[in-house]
């Protein structure tokens, strides 16, 4: 190798080492390996040497170039590798910080409570249906067994537009207004507010029914319990003891209310529970003859059974809400608690 | 009704415990809603009777007296009440008694005498809230007797819940027929010696509604004592059903009431002019109630009258001119049967509610009448005296309700109930419940007695057999469900997947009244008709809502109160609009937003929420559907004038409104931020296209930009709507990106960067063929809006 050769390596060498930077390092290799960079040129000249002379100095022109060239693509690696890392180190953000962008919010839980509720019912071939929440007289009171000045009528504090026109008590309504326009068998349930003109500490003059009824040749009141006890099993998502009390709604019977072992103490007694060991979770009953009898269905050939429940009281107890007047007041801060 | 559970006992006495009782009665659906001891717990406690008073030595306010207690010697015991007197006769604690409140009761001494005891008044006893002075016994009670035993402390209220069908057990024997039904025991009803006749003088009874009153019988009794002492035993038993002793005439008639379920009334006979009427009032007369209300009368009011003016209002109130009194000697007892539909409604329309109108309306045994008023007067003349007269009955026997047999067939219980009871049985308990029951082929025939007013069909006796064989004794089935497979429409969207999407973009669910402020309803909407509320809970709550918007306003309020200042809420439900006299009630969603668009954040600048924001997140719901809604300006009386549209989808139909809330509503409201509203018809925004498949170009798509001047007045919809106008079948899509105003453009014109996606089915399009599209489309522009394209 001839000094030139040698000594302009080893200048090349150190001007790899002596590189920190790419655009150094690429500058590097330019010099040397570029269009007119002392390699290029050396390898060029090769052409006016004889071809004896061209294999050996050929030879030792490439092992310094392969010299070079190995220093350098180390050196790029080595420089790339920093440079990764450094971007890396850089880039390094603190990621106990909180996201950005805009939160989720959440529904109300009468709502959650409601869509529970639904779904429970709907998978098993119940319908949701609404109805209207001004109804006349006919199919708040009349046509559900509740004739003008019937004492049950003073048990619903009704709101008034008009004698023949009201806010509607309950969602039993919506029962008779199925029945008038389809024929059994029916399984539907009807969810929606409801109204009584009464405001206390445990009354809201607007709160929310679910209704529900099924009509069908050779319902019994077994299955009613049957269903009903079901139903309380899954939306309490707990074994629970059921019982059912004889009770009085014109629309139904037999009747019963339905109390469920307390899911605030077990059944120990409460201040939940009155110290009864039990609560009262919804009304029920065999569909009235004389309900069928308004909308047309025949009494000898069908039988069904109707119950109704107050979400709210529901909710309460799902969610362990203490106090009604919660629900309506729509403070953020009680609403998000259930997003 | 309130009784005591001792006097129940009396006539039907199970060997359950009180607990049970109750338990039984519960199930039985005669709810028991709560069950009270009748007194505080103590012990040691006896009747005393004061036989000494002398002055204490050292204490101005004590006495030391000497107390008979039933023992060999009187014992000295120190007392400061004021009422304290020989002869009086008291609670006395001995030592060792141990008062409510576990108060021991020791010998001491009071200011150096000694004491063995203490006297008591009603509060130490625990038997009242509060008391002035000892408690005063009545002069016969006997000395030494554990005042327990004597005043029958050892007992419970019963507080029953009677729902409206079971009137009959609004009475002492009501409840122990049910008892003893319950129990398959015998109850033994109230038995007493009439009274015997000793003169024939009476008043003469006229029905001129027979239909409401079916039976009325009156009986005068001469020369009572109206001052006579109501003996302790009924003093206690009203005052344990929540009656206050008001003379022995009234105590009576309440004392029969709660017996036997049968309202009575005693008129003064004295007061009375000539005969008694039962008739409806005329028009406009007047009458003078007990409670000291006078009330105007209609034609549809049964009255009891005499020959001059009404008296009472039938089975409701008696007046107070013709009430007995202190002074009354004579009395004429009444003892009625009025038809149910007669008094129901009644009492109520004059804002009154007695025990004698909740048992007409609910049902009387029309069968009681004669025993009742033979049981008033018995108990009358034991206690006060007085000579009675004839019983004068005038009865219409076709408008007495008749109770006609009811058919029971063995098949319907059974599939009814999904039991198979067996026939003695069944035969058993409807006798036990006092009906007469003949067996037939298929069943049973079952007349119900007098009493039973919910029995008139077959349900109803399925309903009683269900209940004496309890509820829960019945079985409980899977209900094989015959089931459809479910549908599944798609051309709807849910509710559900609207509310979870307002959810999404962070709008918390808010459930306001559907009864709204008129005033709040007024500024927000006041073109609208209302629908009113007749009687309102209050005047804020007053009118029905025209749109969601007056609810939510109000809960945004009342969270600003409460230090939020970010605020965003969306509600579903129906609003309500009268138009030409129908009410409309349509299914509406509404939103408010109002602070920052993000919750406060590090990181990154926030700003305040404004119109864009809301509509992005209308059109967000609006791609859920797959249709493009059109926003076109438009004033509401609740909405800022240049910020605010109506909303119409794909088909044209109005669908809604967006907008920011008026600066003088804002103001008036009392919001210090803006707020922004929107709300929809649910019904038109869920419909919904069944996605139909298009298929793909496979050549590569251009984008070309252009920056247009326009004038102020121009829409972004104009130029949209303007640049599609040309139907050029390449252009796939066009989107403003942005708006300029300022340096270079002159005043009253806006900058608009417009860029349009091309794209071909067939080719890659040329250069020069988008450049013939490019000037296609500006010149469509300016020939129609009088856009420019910028330097």
């Amino acid at each position: 190798m001839s000094t030139t050769l040698e000594e302009t390596l080893a200048q090349a060498l150190k001007e790899i080492a002596a590189a920190t930077e790419l655009n150094q390092l690429d500058q590097v290799r330019v010099d040397y390996l570029g269009k007119r960079g002392f390699f290029t040129l050396q390898m060029k000249e090769l052409g006016s040497l004889d071809p004896e002379q061209r294999r050996t100095v050929g030879q030792v022109i490439n092992t310094a170039k392969n010299e070079f060239q190995q220093q350098l693509e180390q050196k790029k690696t080595a420089l790339e590798t920093a440079a990764l890392e450094q971007r890396l180190t850089s880039e390094s953000v603190d990621v106990t910080l909180p996201g950005r962008g805009q939160a989720v919010a959440g529904l109300h839980p009468v709502t959650l409570t409601l869509r529970r509720i639904n779904k429970i019912f709907a998978s098993v071939g119940f319908n949701v249906v609404d109805g209207p929440e001004i109804e006349d007289d006919y199919h708040n009171f009349g046509a559900l067994n509740i004739p003008a000045h019937h004492p049950a009528r003073a048990m619903h504090d009704t709101f008034y537009f008009d004698a023949h026109t009201v806010l509607r008590t309950h969602t039993s309504p919506v029962q008779i207004r199925v029945m008038e326009s389809e024929k059994p068998p029916l399984k539907v349930i009807a969810p929606g507010r409801v109204y009584r003109c009464d405001s206390d500490l445990t009354h809201s003059p607007m709160f929310h029914q679910v209704e529900g009824f099924l009509v069908d040749t050779d319902v019994s009141f077994s299955d009613l319990k049957g269903v009903i006890y079901e139903f309380l099993q899954a939306f309490f998502e707990k074994e629970s003891q059921v019982r059912f009390r004889p009770s009085y709604f014109p629309f139904t019977e037999p009747s019963a209310e339905v109390d469920i072992e307390c899911v605030i103490c077990g059944g120990d007694g409460c201040r939940v529970c009155s110290h009864t060991g039990w609560l009262e979770v919804m009304g029920c009953g065999m569909i009235h003859p004389e309900v069928f009898k308004s909308v047309g269905i025949d009494n000898e050939q069908y039988s069904g059974f109707a119950f109704g429940m107050g979400v709210e009281r529901l909710a309460m107890l799902r969610y362990g809400i203490n106090d009604l007047r919660l629900f309506f007041e729509n403070d953020l801060k009680f609403l998000q608690q259930f997003n | 009704m309130q009784i005591s559970e001792a006097w129940l006992r009396e006539r039907v006495n199970p060997a359950i415990s009180s607990a049970e009782l109750v338990a039984q009665l519960t199930m039985a659906g005669l709810e028991i809603d709560s069950i009270t001891p009748v007194a505080a717990e103590f012990s040691g406690v006896v009747v005393g009777e004061v036989l000494e008073v002398e002055a204490h030595p050292d204490a101005d306010k004590l006495r030391v007296c000497k107390v008979a207690v039933g023992e060999a010697e009187p014992l000295q015991i120190v007392c400061g009440a004021s009422n304290v007197r020989v002869g009086l006769k008291i609670p006395a604690a001995l030592c060792g008694a141990v008062l409510p409140g576990d108060f021991k009761i020791k010998k001491s001494k009071l200011r150096g005498v000694e004491s063995l005891g203490m006297l008591c008044s009603e509060k130490e006893l625990g038997l009242a809230a509060d008391a002035q002075g000892l408690m005063e016994l009545a002069a016969n009670a006997p000395v030494g007797i554990n005042i327990r035993d004597y005043l029958q402390l050892n007992d419970n209220i019963l507080e029953v819940d009677l729902t409206p069908n079971r009137a009959d057990c609004l009475s002492l024997e009501g409840l122990a027929r049910e008892v003893a039904v319950l129990n398959q025991l015998d109850f033994s009803p109230v038995s007493f010696q009439n009274a015997p006749v000793s003169h024939q003088n009476t008043l003469a009874i006229k029905i001129s509604a027979p239909e409401a009153c079916p039976r009325y019988l009156g009986r005068l009794i001469k020369g009572v004592n109206p001052k006579a002492e109501v003996p302790l035993w009924m003093v206690e038993k009203l005052r344990r059903s929540g009656q206050r002793s008001l003379g022995i005439l009234v105590d009576v008639t309440n004392y029969v009431l709660l017996e036997l379920g049968q309202p009575l009334h005693a008129f003064d006979a004295a007061k009375l002019s000539g005969g008694i009427t039962v008739r409806y009032a005329h028009a406009e007369e007047e009458l003078a109630l007990l409670n000291d209300q006078t009330i105007k009368l209609d034609d549809q009011a049964l009255v009891i009258a005499d020959d001059k003016k009404a008296l009472a209002l039938a089975g409701i109130m008696g007046g107070s001119e013709t009430a007995v009194s202190d002074t009354t000697t004579d009395v004429f007892l009444e003892c009625a049967f009025f038809a149910p539909t007669h008094i129901a409604g009644k009492a109520r329309k004059f804002g009154l509610h007695t025990d004698s109108s909740h048992r007409f309306e609910r049902g009387v045994n029309p069968f009681l009448q004669q025993r009742a008023i033979e049981r008033a007067t018995q108990l009358i003349v034991d206690i006060a005296g007085g000579s009675v007269g004839v019983i004068n009955e005038v009865s219409h026997a076709a408008t007495v309700p008749a109770r006609p047999a009811v058919t029971l067939r063995k098949q319907r219980l059974s599939k009814i109930l999904g039991i198979e009871p067996d026939n003695q049985t069944v035969a058993d308990i409807l006798q036990r419940l006092g009906m007469q029951v003949e067996t037939s082929v298929e069943g049973w025939q079952v007349t119900p007695p007098g009493f039973r007013f919910d029995i008139s069909i077959e349900a109803d006796l399925i309903e009683e057999v269900a209940r004496i064989v309890g509820y829960n004794n019945l079985p409980s089935t899977r209900l094989l469900l015959r089931s459809e497979l479910g549908k599944a429409p798609e051309a709807t969207l849910t509710l559900d997947r609207i509310q979870d999407l307002l959810v999404d973009k962070g709008y918390q669910e808010a459930i306001t009244y559907s009864f709204v402020d008129e005033e709040i309803q007024q500024l927000i909407a006041p073109n609208d008709e209302v629908v009113r509320l007749q009687n309102p809970i209050s005047s804020e709550l007053s009118v029905m809502r025209t749109t969601i918007w007056c609810g939510l306003l109000r809960a945004a309020l009342y969270n600003i109160n409460r230090q939020q200042n970010r605020v965003r809420l969306f509600e579903t439900g129906l609003r309500f609009v009268n138009a030409d006299g129908v009410t409309k009630q349509e299914k509406m969603l509404a939103g408010l937003a109002l602070g920052t668009v993000n919750a406060e954040q590090w990181g990154e600048k926030n700003r305040k929420v404004d119109f864009f924001d809301i509509k992005a997140d209308i059109e967000a719901l609006s791609s859920l559907v797959a249709q493009e809604f059109t926003y076109t300006a438009a004033k509401h009386p609740a909405l800022h004038p240049g910020q605010s549209a109506q909303i119409s989808n794909a088909d044209g139909e109005m669908v809604g409104w967006i907008g920011m809330l008026h600066p003088t509503l804002e103001k008036k409201l009392g919001f210090d931020h803006q707020v922004f509203l929107f709300e929809l018809n649910q019904d038109l925004i869920l419909k919904r296209q069944v996605p139909r498949f298009a298929p793909l170009s496979k050549f590569p798509s251009v984008r070309r930009d252009m920056a247009l001047i326009v004038k102020e007045n121009i829409s972004a919809q104009q130029i949209i709507d303007c640049i599609h106008a040309g139907e050029e079948p390449t252009i796939q899509k066009v989107m403003i990106f942005d708006i300029y105003r300022g340096q270079g453009i002159e005043a009253g014109h806006k900058s608009v960067a417009v860029s349009l996606q091309l794209q071909n089915f067939t080719q890659t399009l040329t250069d020069s063929e988008i450049d013939a599209i490019f000037s296609r489309v500006l010149d469509t522009l300016t020939r129609t809006i009088g856009a420019k394209l910028r330097d």
